[in-house]
């Protein structure tokens, strides 16, 4: 019996060793350019655990495809590419560190964004530090690019706008059809903040009343109190600013349960989320709800296509279990090996002067060409809605592939 | 703000503060017995909701019945972490070397759910999750009443098998002097892993109400051991019904300064409560200030 129990115990302790390790970094080897046949490293942080981990995991299969397609080209200037990647459990604390590891530690010659504004602003800084060029995809909130920093560049739509083009179709409505009344609530957090303000005032330019309007944050113990007043107002129109998918469960339910269904639902991330967004709330219960984005895996666009066949090749589901975080990793990786092959270095301060030349350069999401902040200002802001189970483009009605919106919302399913 | 939401957030802090005694139940119980500080709850009442969806969503088997299933599950891992872990932890240092042997545990299960399961969110669904009962003006959602139910009925029972029963004197002598606990012929040990059982066992019903009312990941129990350590505290370490008070005090507090004053501010009122009530309790509004000065 003692030897049962030693031997347990042992394998329990081992087991917790592995397991510590395990989460310490996920990775590949480290090193840095050198002679022809060296590999060149790209360091990266990501949100392999925390709030962010479904979005940081997501970034990391957008990285690895993006290696993958570029070593089967030849990789960098003839160098064969690893990627190294640091975890830090979404806490902007441990990004910082992170990003001090791989460049003043481990010396890689390039470096990749993390994911969400939150981490990249101050992982940005970092870099700057060392000069290096911060290219990233999932960083287009006004507090990257109000940092005075001159090696920020990301490949996204801004945030900023990313409700704008809802927001005037709603506007564009015949007068009796569109929302009288409209609610806004968004989570605390710098990519949802900068963009209720923007479609509050087109929504109330045509005369659109907010009769809600509120912040709450991150980490809310109960998400009834303020789902029940939305719910109270009779708001014809819902815009939450929200960053994950249990934000937007928790709204929902609470909607579902207080009888209200409001004509027009947009969040700002969630419903994005494909599969897994419909399986927190409940099948049926997505239709009709909007959601703005970059890019999505009906895009038509030939790279675009590959990387969704790819993505199932190596990862397995459907084209709608591809969210944008995929896209937006790739597109990082693309737009650095133009920037690399144009400039024929590894140097960033060369790579840095080549991204800010008002070049425009080509991704999965489309054009890539940045101002002097370091914003995207090629790409454009799509919307998306719900429609019978599957997530399709809807506006701007006039680009091609657009779906004629679902308005007023169909009743939730409950 | 009219006086209807005002009544509206007291009873949505009352009914989500009966979820929040329920996961935190568990917690109470084993520092009351063990004088162990769990830091694995949080990611234990996440277990609980996996093992409530892995019966529902692959077995169909319905929540409710599914505890059936859960509870005794949950009651042999509470059997295996006490004989494995907690027992090792020698009697002086035990609450403090408590913290890390539980939160290696925290970690060891997020690890075998994020394996299993990966980190997308999934909720758990049944016919009556989202359906509500209108009374007096009020929409109260069924999946709320049956959790405010749940937690009176356990925390009852707890409590009157803590005062009431042969078995809680035991526990309670083991907790006051375990070497006259052990001359009087208590079985100590067994009395511990029992109690450690009971307590996870109470976080299988918790984790399926959370499980229900929220969308979660492996990764959600962070968020959790926070708000669950600050109701022990506030109602008193160890103490059942002070946890059931503290839990419902958090949420009304919380949810009537959401409504009356702004969402942003819930958190911070809640925890500046949480400073004076201690300040001038040390032992929490319903703890006992034996437990507080071991």
């Amino acid at each position: 019996m003692k030897i049962f129990r030693r031997c347990a115990m042992a394998g329990l302790v081992v087991g917790a060793v592995a397991l510590l390790a395990a989460c310490g970094s996920s990775s590949s080897s480290s090193g840095s350019a050198g002679t022809s046949s060296s590999p060149i490293t790209i360091g990266t942080s990501l949100s392999l655990s925390g709030d962010f981990a479904a979005d940081g995991q997501a970034f990391q299969k957008g990285y690895q495809l993006w290696v993958h397609d570029q070593n089967a080209k030849g990789g960098l200037m003839g160098h064969k590419i690893q990627l190294k990647v640091l975890s830090d459990a979404s806490s902007p604390a441990q990004v910082v560190t992170n990003y001090q590891t791989l460049i003043g530690s481990d010396k890689v010659p390039l470096v990749f964004g993390p994911f969400s504004t939150l981490l990249t602003a101050p992982s940005a800084r970092v870099a700057a530090r060392y000069g290096y060029a911060f290219v990233e995809g999932a960083g287009g909130a006004p507090a990257v690019f109000t940092q005075g920093l001159h090696n920020v560049f990301d490949v996204s739509v801004p945030v900023k706008l990313n409700l704008v083009t809802w927001a005037q179709w709603v506007a564009s409505l015949p007068a009796s059809q569109r929302p009288k009344t409209a609610a806004f609530a968004t989570v605390d957090d710098p990519f949802t903040s900068p963009q209720i303000p923007e479609a509050r005032s087109i929504l109330k330019s045509v005369g659109v009343k907010t009769v809600y309007s509120k912040v709450f944050p991150m980490e809310v113990a109960d998400y009834t109190p303020v789902a029940g007043q939305v719910a109270s107002t009779h708001a014809d129109a819902f815009v939450l600013g929200s960053v994950d998918v249990p934000t937007v469960s928790a709204f929902i339910h609470s909607f579902i349960q207080q009888h209200y269904n409001p004509k027009l639902f947009i969040a700002t991330a969630g419903p994005d989320q494909g599969a897994t967004f419909v399986k927190a709330i409940g099948s049926g219960n997505e239709n009709g709800i909007f959601v703005p984005n970059g890019w999505y895996p009906g895009f038509q666009k030939a790279d675009s296509q590959q990387l969704v066949k790819e993505y199932i090749a190596k990862y397995g589901g459907t084209a709608s279990g591809v969210n944008a975080d995929v896209a937006e990793a790739y597109a990082v990786g693309q737009v650095l090996a133009q920037a690399v092959a144009a400039t024929h270095s590894l140097d960033n301060g060369k790579i840095m002067s080549y991204l800010h030349s008002g070049v425009t350069l080509d991704s999965v999401q489309g054009p890539v060409k940045f101002n002097s902040l370091g914003e995207n200002t090629a790409g454009k802001t799509l919307t998306f809605q719900w429609q019978n189970g599957n997530l399709v483009q809807s506006l701007p009605t006039s680009t091609a592939g657009s779906k004629a919106p679902t308005y007023p919302k169909p009743a939730f399913k409950g | 703000m009219s006086g209807t939401a005002l009544l509206q957030a007291i009873v949505d802090g009352i009914l989500t503060g009966g979820v929040y005694a329920l996961m935190a139940a568990g917690l109470t119980l084993i520092f009351g017995v063990m004088d162990i500080i769990n830091i694995a709850q949080g990611v234990m009442v996440v277990l609980g909701a996996y093992l409530s969806y892995e019966l529902s969503a692959h077995l169909g088997i319905g929540l409710l019945p599914g505890l059936l299933i859960t509870v005794p599950a949950m009651f042999a891992l509470g059997v295996a972490l006490e004989f494995f872990f907690m027992r090792r932890l020698r009697e002086q240092d035990r609450t403090g070397m408590s913290i890390l042997i539980t939160f290696a545990v925290a970690i060891l299960i997020e690890g075998a759910l994020s394996a299993i399961y990966g980190v997308d969110y999934v909720q758990l669904h049944s016919s009556y999750v989202d359906k509500s009962v209108y009374v007096l003006g009020f929409y109260l959602p069924y999946i709320y009443l049956i959790g405010f139910g749940l937690a009176v009925a356990l925390l009852a029972g707890l409590y009157w098998m803590l005062y009431r029963t042969k078995f809680g004197r035991a526990v309670r002598a083991s907790l006051q002097n375990r070497t006259a606990a052990d001359l009087i012929g208590i079985n100590v040990n067994r009395t511990r892993t029992i109690s450690v059982g009971i307590g996870v066992a109470v976080t299988a019903v918790g984790g399926m109400v959370f499980g229900a009312t929220n969308a979660f990941n492996p990764n959600s129990g962070y968020d959790l051991i926070s708000r669950l350590l600050a109701i022990v505290i506030l109602g008193g370490m160890g103490s059942i019904g002070g946890a059931m008070g503290a839990a419902i005090l958090m949420l009304v507090v919380s949810d009537v300064v959401a409504v009356a004053w702004s969402p942003t501010w819930a958190p911070l009122v809640f925890f500046a409560a949480l400073v004076i009530v201690l300040s001038i309790r040390p032992q929490g509004l319903f703890g006992s200030p034996a437990i507080r000065a071991q």
